[in-house]
């Protein structure tokens, strides 16, 4: 499997991206009873491959549980995948160990949907937000550090005075941007942002989405993997948009040729969910509601995964499995009836 | 598109929310901390008692009004009066001094049994948290058995067979009451490691060691503490009993476990012998305990803010 997929992707695979999947699996063992034997494998990601320009926006939507996660884990190789090739700026880091690793993390950050459990309790926001400064001796002397840090808060639009709080005295916004600036503290290339908005009211949502891309405005170096379920958000500040289902992306393309040309049938599901914001649109937007729920990842369906819910579904949708492949202009569709 | 546009225009980027200055610069750690944990009346009982103690502990050779282990044999069993305000004992010792220096004792063996029960049991909490899952789980069964056993009996079978005195005695109680801290810690870390910043620590490159120390050890801390008060008071009793038993500090010294004993025989004519130890034990114990509940108070991070 996987052959003309891995196809498309590696003709694509340029030279300087900064961050080419190819491929990757990642299966959780399920274990079992005294021994903790393995019993079953949940295949969180089964041949995902995508890759990110410098200074580029990847979106990644989908339902809960559809591995959008794990695909920000595995390439920050908080998860080691189980197969598949993991490019960090042209270098395989699938495989590589954890202290090898160390001089990777430098330029890859992460930063959390929950602002309250990413930040440690006990720590004040001076040492939480110089964490990767210490870790990577990137700070000479005191002095020096704290004014890195208070350049980290300034630019995330933190006020430097606040540096000796703690976290529980920040609100929750500012707790995202604390986040944010950790995240910048050793001048990543890439920044995995897992539903940074999700736990924010709705103007900490606008305020924190111009944050990121001002900071891209001002380092053009700099990319994101934005894994979100908010469509609006994901449209706003992405060039290219994946969407996944079931541990595999079914559409891969520019986000405005996927908005506005939405292929597959789950994407045009998952697009005609989200409310518009103009009554008048609103009241003629045809919703496409999707039966049944969601397979498990433990036995996913035979074929296209997607077949048992598709309203467009074949007899041959139950059978193989389609691949991810160019349908034009860039866009990169995994169905059969397309 | 349109919506999202709207809602960049309405909000401008230098307007971000600060809480009120008032709000967050009051609070001082070290302020906050004090009022959360005197908060309750009996908390400040506690502490008042236990400090009492610690004091009559430091100052034993001062405010002994005689030597415990001066015997007066001309003064056996003398009531209570202006020269011996709670009385003598069989040999004629103040029964006062006895228990004024008595406290050393509890408070020694307090003390030292905490220091290795925790000790042992916090490291031994910590390789269980951060071993796999099957290395866990073995830990953790262990310690269940361990947990299952009768603490006496267990202390009464270590007790006879180490020599009396006070190391024995702290080997026997802290061996017994070390699985208590495996199952704390253990649950402990298990809930700290969910928490994302230990993921964005390891994403940052932070060496396990660096994790352990700086983000799980420190978020481990309170509850320890607050454990370690609250074990004192039980390690107290538990060498009272030992004494009382006759395993664990022996006469001539003046343990108040080996004091009630020493006393029950005579508990018709002089029960202040027994009583008066027993009252010292009881107040010392119920002192930490309410120590205890305080930190806890004071401790909770989810408490923080919230008392002002």
């Amino acid at each position: 499997m996987g052959g003309r997929a891995e196809a498309v992707i590696t003709e694509k695979v340029e030279k300087g991206n900064t961050v080419d999947v190819v491929n990757l699996k990642m299966y959780f063992p399920v274990l079992r009873g005294l021994l903790k034997r393995k019993v079953a494998d949940v295949k969180a990601l089964d041949d995902v491959s995508f890759s990110i320009k410098p200074g580029e926006t990847l979106g990644l939507v989908g339902e809960s549980g559809c591995g959008k996660t794990t695909v920000g884990r595995c390439i920050l190789r908080l998860y080691k995948p189980t197969k598949g090739v993991l490019l960090f700026e042209g270098t395989d880091i699938s495989k590589v160990s954890e202290s090898d690793l160390r001089q990777f993390r430098r330029r890859m950050a992460l930063v959390f949907q929950d602002p309250y459990s990413s930040l440690d309790p006990r720590m004040n926001s001076c040492d939480i937000v110089g964490e990767p400064l210490k870790i990577h001796g990137l700070a000479g002397s005191r002095g020096e550090y704290r004014d890195r840090v208070a350049e980290l808060f300034t630019m995330t639009g933190l006020r430097p005075d606040m540096m000796d709080r703690f976290p529980h005295e920040y609100s929750g916004g500012q707790r995202q941007r604390l986040s944010i600036a950790r995240a910048l503290a050793g001048a990543p290339s890439m920044i995995v942002c897992d539903e940074p908005i999700s736990a924010l009211d709705v103007s900490m949502q606008a305020q924190i989405l111009n944050l990121l891309q001002e900071l891209q405005s001002k380092n053009d170096r700099l990319s994101y993997l934005f894994i979100s379920h908010d469509l609006l958000a994901v449209q706003y500040i992405s060039q290219r948009v994946a969407v996944m289902y079931l541990g595999r992306i079914v559409e891969l393309s520019t986000s405005q040729e996927l908005y506005s040309n939405t292929l597959h049938p789950y994407s045009r599901a998952l697009l005609s969910a989200q409310p518009l914001p103009d009554p008048a649109a609103e009241e003629r937007r045809s919703r496409i509601i999707l039966t049944g729920d969601v397979p498990t990842p433990l036995n996913p369906p035979s074929g296209c995964a997607f077949h048992p819910r598709c309203p467009m579904a074949k007899k041959s949708c139950a059978e193989s499995r389609p691949e991810l492949r160019d349908v034009g202009g860039d866009h990169l569709v995994a169905c059969h009836c397309v | 598109m349109d919506g999202t546009k709207i809602v960049r225009e309405q909000i401008p980027d230098d307007e971000f929310e600060v809480l009120e200055e008032e709000q967050l610069s009051g609070v001082n750690e070290l302020k906050r901390f004090v009022r959360a944990f005197f908060r309750r009346k009996i908390v400040v009982v506690g502490f008042i008692l236990v400090v009492v103690v610690l004091l009559t502990a430091a100052l034993a050779d001062v405010i002994a009004p005689y030597d415990p282990y001066e015997q007066d044999l001309y003064q056996v069993l003398a009531a209570p009066g202006p020269s011996h305000p709670l009385g003598t004992d069989a040999l004629g010792r103040d029964l006062l001094s006895r228990i004024i220096h008595g406290s050393r004792i509890a408070l020694a063996v307090g003390v030292c049994t905490v220091l290795v029960s925790a000790s042992i049991g916090t490291v031994i909490g910590l390789i269980a948290g951060f071993s796999d899952s099957r290395l866990n789980s073995l830990i953790m069964r262990i310690t269940d058995i361990l947990i299952s056993v009768p603490s006496l009996v267990l202390q009464l079978l270590i007790a006879s067979a180490l020599n009396s005195g006070v190391t024995g005695v702290v080997i026997a109680i802290g061996l017994t009451l070390f699985p208590a801290y495996i199952r704390l810690i253990n649950g402990q870390v298990l809930s700290v490691k969910q928490n994302d910043y230990i993921s964005a620590s390891r994403s940052m490159g932070a060496k396990k060691s660096r994790i352990i120390v700086r983000h799980v050890v420190r978020n481990v801390v309170s509850p320890l503490i607050v454990m370690m008060t609250i074990m004192m008071g039980m390690s107290i009793m538990a060498e009272a009993g030992l004494s009382f038993l006759g395993l664990g500090i022996l006469p001539p010294a003046a343990a108040w476990g080996s004091m009630c004993r020493d006393g029950y025989q005579y508990l018709m004519t002089r029960p202040l012998l027994s009583i008066a130890p027993g009252l010292a034990i009881m107040i010392l114990v119920f002192a930490f305990n309410m120590v205890g509940d305080g930190l806890r108070d004071a401790l909770d991070p989810k408490l923080r803010g919230a008392l002002k």
